[in-house]
């Protein structure tokens, strides 16, 4: 919180001297001593092992980038020479290539979690955006840094997403042109995707600080949703360290534990066999699909029968995120005093599940076996196309409908006046013999 | 009338002078730095269009008569893969056919899209319309090309006819230079 005094006693001569000029040290022991909701469960350690993705991703990346060659003739030789003859090569490029992964799994979660504990709500709107524009960057970064190896899988991973700027009506082309720097994929375009790549995360890190900025600013939310009053936040606030830079540490290290099963025993398990193939311009996959972490978007674009609908649509599932606090229509910010809408948010993440599932399908490809319906406009209803469609409406639905109108009509549980009154309300614990009951849930 | 009458004497005062000068300095700078930014953006905006060498690969030559009947060959132009192919009768009787049929998504006969006299030789970049695929050769439900991908139908004269692409196949700028030898770009 902005108000929260400074603790912070500078004690050796070179702390004092520095702290009257750059009072940096001040800051990071203000971070540390920061009072933070003493009821902050396991679902709000992924900010911090957010923040380690991201320093391993450019730590990795900045050697990485030490060994490969931006050059369609020589990057994927480039790439095999760093699993092969570079000292410890495999080791980086695998830790590299699934902390993309581990990065989505992480943010996806911290975006649920934001999502059922009301955490985009004022007054935290701009931790969201930022928060929105992260993720944002991360996807294009990743798409990115996907094409460089100029495997089969890069290459028409990039022919297919640069082609859809050329949906755009009229100035498409130009633009596609303009963007590949040359009538196809080349040179230019791999050599631009690099320098993009090396710059992005380093954007992404001046987001993260304003994120955070925005964070200690308007102070954290918590599972129970509420502010703390005045008169309690001696109570109901623990310093951030040692109590959560310990309850981070225990979630990052079983965070490592299974991104260590990931890079040391199934390293190519979330990636493609294709993209071990040279790209070559002149035949195409049989089956294009992009990483696990983008086909719900994928799934969205495939699933709109009109080339630039599919385009307006897949932008649009992800630009929903920067207005959702204004769809929200509810003054509870915690779903766990909202039963209509905790049953919507369980099948919201059940939808994008989905999604990701049918990503990964063939659109023409029956759901149920040898099932035969019927053709419904230009699918048959038993295709992977249709169950696409489906969870596509109910994902803007619940983004656009549900989330206004159940907000307006949906009677909340009572909240409770501080965040201790659930816990100590509580017969079971109160005799001290079982943990918190709201602890466990959700 | 009852109001004052505001004269421009009036209005400006003592510094009036001063201030419309001051005014017109103001705006003539911003304008200036404006027109500046500009120039200095356009190099880093433009320096993303296709470079000198880029261009200059712009054309090629091709001896069509390589190509058998009923096959075709693919060339790659501009890193882009082009497709000539050698229609049969039959193929060039059902394209022709089917030239104002009701299906066509973006209409065309088969005679805008050949040169004349050389009707069985079919030029187009394959690359299919929707997302840049490659379609496969005499597949699909009208035994042109058959986009796998996300499943476009395309005839023998590369027109659209199902699936989700919105255009028939490019054809692209080329001639026939000296007997059947073809000049693209």
């Amino acid at each position: 919180m902005s108000e929260h005094p400074s603790t912070y006693v500078p004690k050796s001569g070179i702390e004092k001297w520095l702290d009257t000029r750059l009072p940096i040290v001040r800051f990071g022991a203000d971070y540390l001593s920061l009072p933070t909701p003493k009821n902050l469960n396991y679902w709000y350690t992924f900010g911090g092992i957010l923040t380690l993705c991201l320093v391993i991703q450019i730590a990795t990346g900045i050697v990485l980038a030490m060994h490969y060659t931006p050059n369609t003739e020589l990057a994927f030789a480039s790439v095999e020479r760093i699993m092969r003859d570079v000292n410890g090569g495999w080791l980086i490029r695998f830790v590299h290539a699934n902390g993309a992964s581990m990065f989505f799994i992480a943010v996806y979660l911290h975006m649920l979690r934001g999502l059922y504990y009301g955490s985009y709500k004022a007054p935290r709107e701009m931790i969201w955006i930022l928060g929105c524009v992260i993720f944002f960057l991360m996807i294009a970064t990743a798409f990115l840094g996907y094409v460089l190896p100029w495997g089969q899988m890069s290459y028409w991973g990039a022919e297919v997403i640069t082609n859809l700027i050329g949906a755009i009506p009229l100035i498409g082309e130009p633009i596609l042109i303009w963007l590949r720097g040359g009538p196809a994929i080349d040179n230019a375009t791999l050599n631009r995707f690099f320098s993009l790549h090396y710059l992005l995360p380093f954007v992404i890190f001046g987001v993260v600080v304003l994120h955070l900025w925005a964070l200690h600013t308007s102070g954290q939310n918590n599972p129970v949703g509420i502010l703390i009053p005045k008169d309690r936040q001696a109570k109901d606030m623990i310093p951030f360290h040692p109590y959560y830079t310990v309850k981070d540490g225990f979630a990052v290290l079983l965070f490592l534990i299974l991104f260590s099963t990931f890079v040391f025993f199934m390293p190519d398990a979330l990636g493609h066999a294709d993209n071990y193939i040279p790209a070559n311009p002149l035949q195409t996959p049989a089956h294009i699909v992009p990483e696990w972490y983008m086909l719900p978007f994928y799934a969205i674009l495939r699933a709109i029968p009109d080339k630039f609908g599919g385009v307006v649509a897949m932008f649009g599932s992800i630009g929903v995120l920067f207005i959702l606090p204004w769809l929200d229509t509810s003054r509870v910010r915690s779903m766990r005093y909202r039963p209509t809408m905790r049953a919507f948010f369980f099948i919201f993440v059940f939808v994008g599940l989905g999604l990701g599932w049918c990503g990964g399908q063939l659109p023409d490809a029956p759901v149920i076996g040898s099932f035969k319906t019927f053709t419904l406009i230009d699918g048959d209803l038993n295709s992977y196309l249709w169950l696409t469609r489906l969870f596509t409406a109910y994902y803007f639905a619940f983004f656009f409908i549900i989330l206004p109108l159940v907000g307006l009509k949906e009677t909340p549980l009572p909240i409770p006046a501080s965040i201790s009154e659930p816990v100590l309300s509580h017969p079971a614990t109160v005799s001290g013999l079982v943990p918190a009951q709201a602890e466990k849930k959700g | 009338m009852a109001e004052p009458v505001v004269t421009t004497d009036g209005a400006h005062g003592p510094d009036g002078d001063d201030a419309t000068r001051r005014d017109f300095i103001h705006i003539a700078a911003g304008a200036m730095a404006a027109g500046a930014g500009v120039m200095a953006v356009w190099p880093l905006v433009n320096q993303m269009n296709p470079a000198a060498d880029t261009l200059a690969l712009s054309t090629i030559e091709f001896d069509t008569s390589k190509v058998a009947e009923g096959q075709q060959v693919v060339i790659t132009w501009q890193g882009k893969p082009v497709f000539v192919r050698n229609r049969t009768a039959a193929e060039i009787a059902r394209v022709k056919a089917d030239d104002n049929a009701g299906d066509l998504k973006e209409p065309q006969t088969d005679a805008e899209r050949t040169k004349p006299g050389h009707e069985p030789m079919l030029v187009v970049i394959g690359s299919c319309t929707h997302l840049g695929c490659i379609p496969t050769f005499g597949t699909g439900d009208f035994g042109g090309w058959f986009c796998p991908c996300h499943g476009s139908h395309y005839d023998a004269a590369g027109r659209i006819r199902k699936g989700p692409a919105p255009k028939n196949l490019v054809v692209p700028d080329y001639e026939f230079t000296a007997g059947s030898t073809i000049k693209i770009g």
